[in-house]
């Protein structure tokens, strides 16, 4: 199982049904969709990815291989940039 | 920071009234006494760690983003690392300024552990004996920069603020030379505003309009692009006239250490205070911020037929400081003059 976790060293807030996330290391933007605000939301290091894909399938309709793909693509990318961190070990 | 993105955020702020950036200072109190300084330094009744996070708490749930932590010096209160770790925890981007002078290696540590993004310093000259002479406090310029160097030596974002007046008006240059060789970065200012309770005394620091050309004859400086008037056509332009003067009381506003909610720090339009209403009862509701947000550049006395309306800087809050918030900032008049002076002298309209 992995989980994701929100990174410490960004700033985030929802605007309209965006979340703007700024890094306070490079002061890098981001602003993820409805889709990519869900999965933030839900990225507490307790949840794991594939529950995740769960909720992306329940609220966009997409099908399960589907979520769960572009769920592990997008935090790969995340991760990448330093905004979350992925773990096989859950957060307490 | 990509700019178009922000660009998309502060509209869909605007077009959703949403407070984005929040300038609050907690405490008035300061280890300097700056000459042209525009606080009262005496502790009237600061809100408590208690009342600071139960207001932090508010602006999260109404969708701050952007956070301002200032003063006085904000370091000398002793919650200040209590209430910036709790601002962190509730994910505001943090910018604080301070004057440095009490931060320490360690102090330096916990800020970029916390995770702030920037940290705007006050210099005002690279002579010490300048520097000194404008805080009141002998050894300032050294502490200051001591602190500069261990900041900036852990990475984080420093930016040197220059405030000119008479007294360092030629120190601009030296400044900018001592920001570079820290690692940080410069901005200059030439404002100077009058204090909170409306005394004007403090106006007779500021540079005289020479100098001032001087200044925005420098492009290295200013830019390519400050010294541009408008085209005459602009005036009539529906573009320019609709316009917000700023975005004070639109998607940004100041908070005293008291819990007044004012529009911005240099536009003390008394809209609510935080200790008897929450802070969206005021930023949704108060008939101040109503009137503010109404204002349209075309509504502004004198301003519409002004050739460099399109271009003018003008700050709403010194325009109330001078008695009317529809009315000219005559020290921004000044400058839109002052700017078109430095262009037709570089030949900017060639």
């Amino acid at each position: 199982m992995r989980f994701v976790r929100r990174g410490d060293r960004v700033a985030a807030r929802r605007v309209g049904s965006e979340m703007v996330i700024l890094s306070a290391d490079d002061s890098s933007l981001f602003v993820l969709n409805e889709v990519g605000t869900l999965i933030w939301e839900a990225a507490d290091g307790r949840t794991t990815l594939d529950a995740i894909a769960g909720g992306v399938c329940r609220e966009f309709e997409v099908d399960t291989e589907t979520a769960r793909r572009d769920v592990a693509e997008f935090v790969q990318a995340l991760a990448a940039a330093g905004v979350v961190s992925l773990s096989e070990d859950q957060s307490p | 920071m990509t700019t178009s993105l922000m660009d998309r955020i502060r509209d869909q702020a605007f077009a959703s009234g949403v407070p984005l950036a929040v300038h609050f200072d907690l405490t008035y109190r300061c280890n300097e006494r700056c000459l042209h300084c525009y606080l009262d330094h005496e502790d009237h009744g600061e809100m408590t760690t208690a009342e600071v996070k139960r207001v932090l708490d508010q602006l999260a749930d109404a969708g701050t983003l952007f956070l301002t932590l200032s003063g006085g010096e904000l370091l000398l209160r002793r919650d200040f690392f209590e209430l910036l770790t709790y601002a962190r925890m509730l994910r505001f981007d943090v910018k604080i300024k301070t004057n440095a002078i009490l931060i320490g290696e360690r102090d330096a540590v916990r800020i970029r552990d916390l995770g702030v993004r920037q940290v705007q310093i006050s210099v005002y000259s690279h002579r010490a004996d300048v520097h000194d002479a404008i805080t009141k406090v002998p050894g300032s310029l050294a502490r200051t920069v001591t602190a500069i160097r261990a900041l900036t030596r852990l990475g984080l974002k420093v930016t040197i603020a220059n405030v000119l007046m008479r007294q360092n008006a030629a120190d601009y240059d030296g400044v900018r030379t001592l920001a570079a060789e820290l690692g940080a970065e410069y901005t200059m200012d030439p404002t100077i505003t009058p204090k909170m309770d409306g005394d004007t005394s403090v106006l007779a620091l500021r540079m005289p309009q020479t100098q001032v050309l001087q200044l925005f004859k420098d492009r290295s400086l200013v830019g390519d692009d400050f010294c541009k008037p408008a085209a005459p056509a602009a005036i009539d332009d529906p573009d320019v006239l609709d316009a917000l003067p700023c975005s004070a009381g639109h998607i940004a506003c100041y908070i005293t250490p008291y819990g007044d909610v004012y529009p911005c720090v240099q536009f003390p339009l008394p809209t609510g205070n935080l200790r008897r209403q929450p802070f969206l009862e005021i930023w949704r509701d108060s008939p101040q911020l109503a009137e503010v947000r109404a204002i349209r550049v075309r509504d502004l006395h004198g301003c519409p037929s002004c050739g460099f309306v399109a271009t003018c800087t003008r700050c709403p809050g010194l325009a109330y400081m001078e008695g009317n918030m529809r009315g000219p900032s005559t020290a921004d008049c000044e400058k839109s003059a002052l700017r078109a002076s430095a262009a037709t002298a570089q030949g900017a309209f060639e």
